[in-house]
């Protein structure tokens, strides 16, 4: 499909953390690509939550937002992991079992809808490194950054790797690349690669669980003097975010890559919506 | 004491129980997933036994347990299983049974519920819509949260599932 993409904003950015949407759309205008609005989108629908309750209604809800990007003739482009993972699975179910795709049309027709397969979900880190490429974002860095970063990969970026084919999972760089040419400096640091704890529907049954998780990695984090943690995902986001008041002694910022770039864009702080931050980003 | 009886009619309801589920029979139990998981290192929840469990078909061993609910779904050991079990598409479908049986948690309902008021996970708070404004976004983003027909479909669409009275707690 075109070189531009259907921007899929899920829940959890526009309605906890606006600055990421606005930082994206910014950032997105400023390296001249176009995102299309996908008017009417819903939740994507939640890979945890609502697959782990009826995968029927998790893949008729995913064909939906499909559909609406096909019927626009362009790609899906996510900025957030838990949107990527049930689009990329749900269309990648739709595309291999014809028996699937059927049973979510007969649903579909009810609402005057049709997906027939043909659009690709993308991750909006895999469009910045893919398809954008290194050279133009360094081109467009106003003020280059000199913090030291941890980067948080997160699970459905790069997982199951044998269905996306984006980066080594045990091992990746693209995240690490992506914030480095911003001049800052991703560090290495124990299990950088563990979840946040949040996913799989943990953070609202068993809180507790997702709380001690988030530690493990906040740990590791301080222990090697980062001064922000950076995500691409907007849920790992809120979970390091928000479990910090919880945790005495911990207040590292908590970053989106499209908040980073809007800072190394030159955008107006008051675009990248740090307020909405419980933990303050006091750099 | 009792022991569980062996059930391979529960097995292969599990086998057929949407994609992936036909891997269950691959797992030769080396454990590497069990190793593998976040989850594990903290609770009770144990990946290799789960899958041992759905092979054997011990419905209430699997459906009644809170473990179940405690995998993160980080895929962490699809990644390195020797066999290719897909052990998180086994997990879902197991989940699937267990909501049905109806040992769905109130939270999980709640957000259920949020699904079918605003087509999306988590509320819309007063100050994040006043954020929005403050920042030059429009109120509502362009999603069902602002968009009545949109909405509508969306709800239709759950309720064609049964998914709204699933999470009335009804059987589907």
């Amino acid at each position: 499909m075109s070189g531009k993409y259907a921007l899929f904003l899920g829940c959890v950015a526009p309605l906890r953390y606006p600055g990421i949407e606005l930082a994206t759309r910014e950032v997105f205008k400023s390296l001249n690509v176009e995102l299309v609005e996908l008017q009417g989108a819903g939740c994507c629908p939640a890979p945890g939550v609502i697959r782990s309750f009826d995968q029927s209604t998790w893949l008729a809800l995913g064909a939906r937002n499909l559909a609406l990007a096909e019927k626009q003739g362009v790609d899906l482009m996510t900025i957030c992991n838990g949107c990527y993972g049930s689009l990329f699975e749900a269309n990648h179910m739709l595309q291999h079992h014809p028996e699937k795709l059927k049973e979510v049309n007969q649903i579909l027709a009810k609402v005057g809808m049709h997906y027939t397969g043909n659009v690709k979900v993308r991750h909006f880190a895999d469009v910045l490194y893919n398809d954008i490429g290194m050279e133009k974002i360094k081109a467009h860095v106003k003020t280059p950054l000199s913090y030291n970063i941890a980067v948080h990969y997160g699970c459905h970026f790069l997982k199951p790797t044998r269905l996306k084919h984006l980066d080594d999972a045990e091992r990746p760089t693209m995240l690490d690349e992506l914030v480095e040419v911003t001049g800052a400096k991703s560090l290495n640091y124990r299990d950088k690669l563990m979840c946040c704890g949040a996913g799989g529907g943990v953070r609202s049954r068993a809180s507790g669980t997702a709380l001690k998780m988030t530690e493990e990695k906040l740990k590791n984090v301080k222990k090697v003097g980062a001064q922000m943690i950076i995500d691409v995902c907007p849920f790992c986001h809120l979970q390091y975010d928000r479990s910090q008041k919880d945790l005495p002694g911990y207040d590292i910022p908590v970053i989106h890559l499209s908040q980073l770039y809007g800072m190394a864009f030159g955008l107006p702080r008051e675009k990248l919506g740090l307020e909405a931050h419980e933990t303050k980003v006091n750099i | 004491m009792t022991i569980a009886e062996p059930n391979p009619e529960f097995a292969k309801k599990v086998e057929n129980g949407g994609p992936g589920g036909e891997t269950l029979m691959l797992c030769y139990q080396c454990g590497t997933c069990t190793a593998s998981c976040p989850s594990g290192r903290l609770t009770a929840f144990r990946t290799r036994q789960l899958i041992r469990k759905a092979q054997l078909g011990l419905k209430d061993e699997i459906l009644a347990t809170e473990e179940l609910w405690l995998c993160t779904t980080c895929y962490s050991c699809v990644e390195r299983c020797p066999r290719e079990v897909e052990i998180t598409d086994i997990l879902f479908i197991l989940r699937n049974m267990a909501a049905r049986e109806g040992y769905m948690s109130e939270q999980h309902k709640k957000i259920g519920e949020n699904m079918l008021k605003l087509g999306a996970t988590i509320p819309f708070s007063e100050d994040a819509k006043k954020l929005r404004v403050k920042m030059g976004l429009p109120e509502n983003p362009p999603t069902t949260v602002g968009d009545a027909k949109a909405m509508a479909d969306f709800r239709t669409i759950m309720e064609v599932c049964g998914f709204d009275k699933l999470m009335k707690g009804g059987k589907k």
